[in-house]
């Protein structure tokens, strides 16, 4: 790819970029989020058209103008959020678009599949459905539906955010079987030692220019990192002493739930997190940690055990009754959880529009106002009229934090709180729950980024499958450790 | 009362049932196509009524010039029609992305009006109302009793359920294109990432669901009345939509819930005959609100196809 | 040279142009029908948009036009903004109509001032108590309201037809018309000798009140929350399911109070086509509006302006009248999509390289 430029609106996703790839190499495209890694490869893909620049398959200048033209070059893209049809069986994912004429014969389609699957090394179940599948086992039918379609170029966006460290260990294995069958392999990640453990060649990429590219085996980490943010060591984070013991703010007592299809979601789940301390729960998406958020935040009910805040039973209470006992709730998909289409002060104070208006009437210049102060306070950069669908992902957490933070909360439930976010945004949240901790408040901290969980937590605790695996003080945590509770190896 | 049980009565409420189905039948099928893909067209109610007059007034004036098959004629243009109505909804919802609700309900509105103001330029004011002789029903069991009555129906009945259910099934469950248009319904990025157009497939069952939609409705100018009056659908469209549901976007099941509201109404009739004291009027309400029914009983908990009313971007 | 289309706002001057830019659109699409009939199109126009406003008495007229759709178009404009979509305002009209009609006919030995107030109090909760089911299915059962507001349309109206068919039809004439309401119920002139009634004072009052609660209130806000974001709004704190089924209420008392305005302000009676659409209409107005109260009532006004005229090209020109009902489907259709140009910026930019598209 050469002299790659692509705008959106008024943003350069793209600048002048110029990216190789060799026969039989695992070349990593390492930036951070909002570089434009995956814009490029969306570019290759075909799923957006560059603005400029070329694109060469083997020294022949081709145009890619669809998916359909970057399969015919023999690329295959697996990305972040996995392309399937949930109800649909993982044969007539893979087999999609691929048949013509007519007539769909279940049993040859299945057989083929199933004879990809040994051949490339990779398990799947031609019959299983998508949506009985693990995210490991998804991310499986993803590889083999490109090279089913006879892919010898694998893009994989962000691969591992979603695995355990064991299958990320599955996975480098066979991405390395694959590089000596010959493939090539562009391996997007912001993870500084995956890239390290499995690349052959490296290109970074800031705010959408290069600013690097060398053989993995030359750099290392710190070089790697500097170019990525123009500084040698980034997201450490210093956590300040902890002094004695504290009460008790946030105690869960075998607390049980279900999920949206009435199946258990949480199995009598315990947690205590302690007034100033970070309780870092650990796990693979979907292993109940959204339900437990949402239980939380007052938005989904409990089937057995209790809640308690500082002494107070919060069980079932709603959403307003928990932040009115002092519950701040981050959720976990900001963007998803906050009014688009609103302003920026009225999603600062529609949690709370009682104290906002009088018998009914708003008082806009008070919103107003408090919107003002708290954008300076947290150095937001937005207006208040600004509709919140405009922010940048750093803004829009900064909205969600300022809210909540605002509201001085003694127990904060925080779930993947800079999932998306770069490293500077990601700096200051991480900063400001620290800040929350000093002050006293007890925070559950939900993330599947064990780095932030390993840097910020006193204590963690691992779920799986709904239910904690083991809670140990942070100190006693190592990350294979971690994986394999993760993956529900209980440790004897 | 003793009349209810006959075998007569049954035999006719039966005969009756596969008759008044048969729209809602070809309707229904074309929204369960639409809707798998993910799109609501909420103009089924509109292409109904289009599809009747442009198949009415399309056979009047091919009969007036004394053209052989002109009931033929008459069904080709409004199925002609029905499609193009499929491609006007399907600029609005899938090239624009508008609003689907309201892009829906739009088109049902401008086919109504065009269908009222064309008949108007083409019949003017009359006092009698235009009519033709319409499709003839074919006896298959000519001179035998129940089967014989039972199986005297319009062609496009037999066609309804012999061919275009099984045919349905077949090309959504059993093909290529059927399985594109599911996951496009379910996951559109999967199937942009797998080469193939969403676009493309959404404009075709629209243009599908739309010509069927119009055989539905011509089905009622041309067969069953052999004139186009205000009231021909009178909603039939909307139920069509409730049954999709109802039917968990599933042709056989769509079948057998236009045969539950064909039953209805069938026997609705019948008892009007019966000497109720009721106005006519409840009884003809009565279909629908066992349609409302219907969907309170059945339809909880439904998972609606992963992509409904999404337009697809590539964002 | 090629045109670039980035997802930006348009510049305020494009938007602003955008309602008469469909209007023109739709008046050069539907002049086909037009000179299908032989007539001018541009003279039909000038009957559609000019005519009407060329002198007092067809001016009255559009605003008697505009007065049940004022009241339609709020309806749907206040319950599309909570996320609610009411497409059952004919039906709740058509109750609201009967349950005015039915107060109407025992106020005989009752002032005006009693009268009045009952007749539209009595419509509205008619109106509203038509929404009740299709919301309380939306609520507790989570099925979709759009089937079970337009099934119920067509319930209403045989209801209708079946009381006046029956209990209430005229024992004079013997038509399928109520008898007369009393002299008191009736919705007293604006200007004398006109069809103006007291009507269009309520459907102007209820514009401002759309307004103010939408703008002003919490509960304004709560509900737009939810028309944009139902899983956001419920997140935070609001009670989603009140909110629902509030607006769907209110919704259907405006509808019914729109039915109550008919019969007490032109016809006087229960007739079975007491409605020739308003409720369906109200949706286009509500669309063109684009949900605030304000492009509601310009909205509204236009329609009723087209709707006069309509009669007029018909008369004149002889183009059968329901070419204004294929004008309004167009302009919604034509509005729908000029709406969506506003957010994108069209500009021209250099061609790039070989490979750019």
């Amino acid at each position: 790819m050469h002299g790659i430029s692509k705008h959106f609106g008024l943003v350069l996703a793209n600048d002048q970029v110029d990216f190789t790839l060799r026969k039989g190499e695992i070349h990593a495209l390492l930036g951070e989020n909002g570089a434009g890694k995956t814009t490029l490869m969306r570019i290759l893909y075909g799923l957006y058209q560059a603005d400029e620049g070329e694109i060469k398959v083997q020294d022949q200048p081709v145009v890619i103008s669809s998916p359909k033209d970057a399969i015919r070059h023999g690329i295959g893209m697996v990305s972040q959020h996995f392309a399937l049809a949930a109800p649909l069986t993982v044969t007539e994912n893979i087999i999609l678009g691929t048949t013509s004429g007519l007539n769909l014969n279940m049993e040859h389609a299945e057989r083929s599949v199933r004879e990809a699957s040994t051949h490339y090394g990779i398990q799947i179940d031609p019959v299983a459905t998508i949506r009985d599948l693990s995210v490991g086992q998804r991310q499986r039918v993803e590889i083999l539906k490109a090279l089913y379609r006879d892919a010898t170029v694998l893009v994989l966006d962000e691969p591992t955010a979603v695995l355990t460290p064991q299958e990320v260990e599955q996975l480098f294995i066979s991405l390395v079987g694959l590089k000596e069958q010959g493939f090539s392999v562009v391996f997007i990640s912001h993870k500084l030692h995956e890239v390290m453990a499995i690349t052959d060649h490296v290109t970074v990429l800031r705010l959408g220019r290069v600013v690097g590219e060398v053989p993995t085996k030359d750099t290392s980490p710190n070089e790697l990192a500097r170019m990525m943010v123009g500084r040698s060591t980034f997201g450490v984070t210093n956590k300040p002493e902890d002094n004695g013991p504290h009460q008790e703010g946030l105690v869960l007592d075998r607390v049980t739930a279900l999920d949206n299809k009435g199946l258990p979601a949480l199995r009598e789940v315990s947690l205590i997190v302690r007034a100033g301390e970070i309780l870092g729960l650990a796990g693979v998406s979907g292993n109940g940690q959204t339900e437990l958020a949402e239980v939380l935040a007052g938005t989904r009910p409990v089937t057995h055990g209790r809640v308690k805040v500082f002494e107070q039973d919060v069980t079932d209470f709603d959403a307003q009754a928990m932040m009115a006992a002092g519950v701040g709730r981050i959720p976990e998909d900001s963007r998803a959880n906050i009014i688009g289409q609103m302003t920026v002060a009225q999603n600062m104070v529609i949690e709370r529009l009682d104290q906002f208006s009088s018998r009914g009437y708003l008082d806009r210049r008070a919103i107003r106002r408090y919107a003002q102060e708290l954008i300076k306070e947290y150095q937001i950069k937005a207006f208040p009229e600004d509709h919140m669908r405009t922010l940048s992902g750093g803004n829009l957490q900064k909205v969600v934090l300022a809210r909540v933070l605002a509201q001085k909360p003694r127990v904060l439930m925080v779930a993947q709180p800079t999932r998306g976010l770069d490293v500077a945004a990601t700096e200051y949240v991480r900063s400001k729950l620290l800040e929350q901790r000093s002050e006293g408040a007890a925070i559950l901290l939900i993330s599947e980024d064990l780095d932030e969980i390993m840097q910020l937590s006193d204590t963690i605790a691992v779920i799986y499958e709904g239910s904690i695996m083991a809670v140990m003080p942070a100190s006693d945590a190592t990350p294979e450790g971690l994986g394999l509770l993760m993956a529900g190896v209980q440790q004897t | 009362m003793q009349e209810a049980l006959t075998t007569t009565f049954l035999v006719g409420l039966i005969t009756a049932t596969l008759r008044v189905a048969t729209p809602l039948v070809y309707a229904a099928i074309g929204e369960v196509f639409t809707e798998r893909a993910g799109i609501l067209n909420l103009g089924i109610e509109g292409i109904m009524f289009l599809g009747a007059f442009v198949g009415f007034a399309t056979a009047y004036t091919a009969d007036q010039a004394g053209m052989a098959g002109y009931l033929w004629i008459g069904l080709f243009s409004a199925i002609i029609a029905g499609i193009l109505m499929g491609f006007l909804m399907a600029f609005f919802s899938v090239t624009l992305g508008v609003n689907q609700h309201v892009s829906g309900l739009g088109i049902t509105l401008l086919c109504t009006g065009l269908s009222l103001f064309g008949f108007r330029l083409v019949f003017g004011e009359r006092a009698v109302l235009p009519s033709i002789d319409p499709f003839p029903q074919l006896s298959l069991f000519e001179g035998i009793p129940v089967l014989g009555d039972i199986f005297s129906q319009y062609l496009l009945t037999y066609v309804a359920f012999l061919v275009l259910v099984p045919l349905s099934w077949w090309l959504l469950f059993r093909t290529s294109l059927g399985l594109n248009i599911r996951a496009v319904g379910e996951n559109p990025e999967a199937v942009d990432a797998a080469g193939l157009s969403v676009f493309r497939t959404r404009y075709l069952v629209l243009a599908l669901g739309g010509g069927l939609m119009a055989i539905g409705g011509a089905f009622l100018s041309l067969a069953q009345l052999g004139a186009f009056t205000p009231g021909i659908i009178a909603g039939r469209g909307w139920v069509c939509i409730a049954l999709v549901i109802f039917a968990r976007w599933q042709p056989v099941r769509a079948m057998l819930g236009a045969l539950l509201f064909g039953g209805v109404f069938a026997l609705q009739l019948r008892l009007q005959t019966m000497g109720f004291e009721l106005p006519f009027e409840i009884f003809l309400a009565l279909p629908y609100l066992v349609t409302i029914a219907a969907l309170a009983l059945a339809s909880r908990h439904v998972s609606y196809p992963g992509a409904y009313l999404k337009p697809y971007r590539r964002e | 040279m090629r045109l670039q289309i980035d997802k930006l706002p348009a510049p305020l001057w494009m938007r602003s142009l955008i309602p008469v830019v469909s209007v023109v659109v739709t008046f050069l699409l539907t002049s086909g029908f037009v000179l299908a009939v032989g007539a001018n199109p541009v003279e039909a126009a000038y009957y559609f948009l000019l005519d009407p406003l060329s002198n007092p008495v067809r001016l009255i007229e559009v605003l008697v036009k505009a007065t049940p759709l004022l009241m339609t178009g709020a309806a749907v404009a206040f319950a599309f903004a909570g996320g609610y979509w009411n497409i059952g305002v004919e039906g709740q009209l058509y109750m609201g109509a009967t349950a005015a009609t039915a107060i109407g006919l025992q106020m005989h030995d009752f002032p005006a001032w009693v009268a009045l107030p009952l007749m539209v109090v009595a419509g509205f909760l008619a109106g509203m108590a038509w929404a009740v089911l299709p919301a309380f299915m939306k609520v507790r059962l989570k099925i979709d309201e759009v089937v079970t507001t337009l099934l119920l349309n067509y319930v209403a109206i045989y209801l209708v037809g079946a009381i006046l068919n029956g209990p209430w039809r005229d024992p004079i004439s013997q038509w399928p018309q109520s008898p007369e309401i009393a002299a008191s119920a009736i919705f007293p002139r604006l200007i004398p000798r006109s069809r103006l009634h007291l009507g269009f004072i309520l459907a102007l009052v209820i514009i401002v009140v759309l307004w103010f609660v939408l703008s002003r209130t919490s509960f304004g806000l709560k509900m737009r929350a939810v028309g944009f974001n139902l899983d956001a709004a419920y997140f935070s704190g609001i009670h989603v399911n009140r909110v629902i089924m509030t607006v769907a209420l209110i919704s259907g008392g405006i509808g019914g109070l729109a039915g109550a305005s008919e019969v007490a302000g032109i016809h006087f009676h229960l007739i079975d086509a007491i409605s020739p659409g308003y409720g369906y209409t109200g949706i286009i107005i509500a669309t063109l509006g684009s949900l605030n109260a304000l492009g509601v009532a310009a909205a509204a006004l236009f329609i009723g302006l087209i709707d006069t005229g309509s009669q007029t090209v018909s008369r004149a020109l002889g183009v059968p009248a329901y070419l204004g009902d294929v004008l309004q489907a167009t302009l919604l259709l034509v509005t729908l999509a000029m709406l969506l140009l506003q957010r994108y910026r069209i500009s021209l930019r250099r061609k790039g390289s070989p490979q750019t598209e």
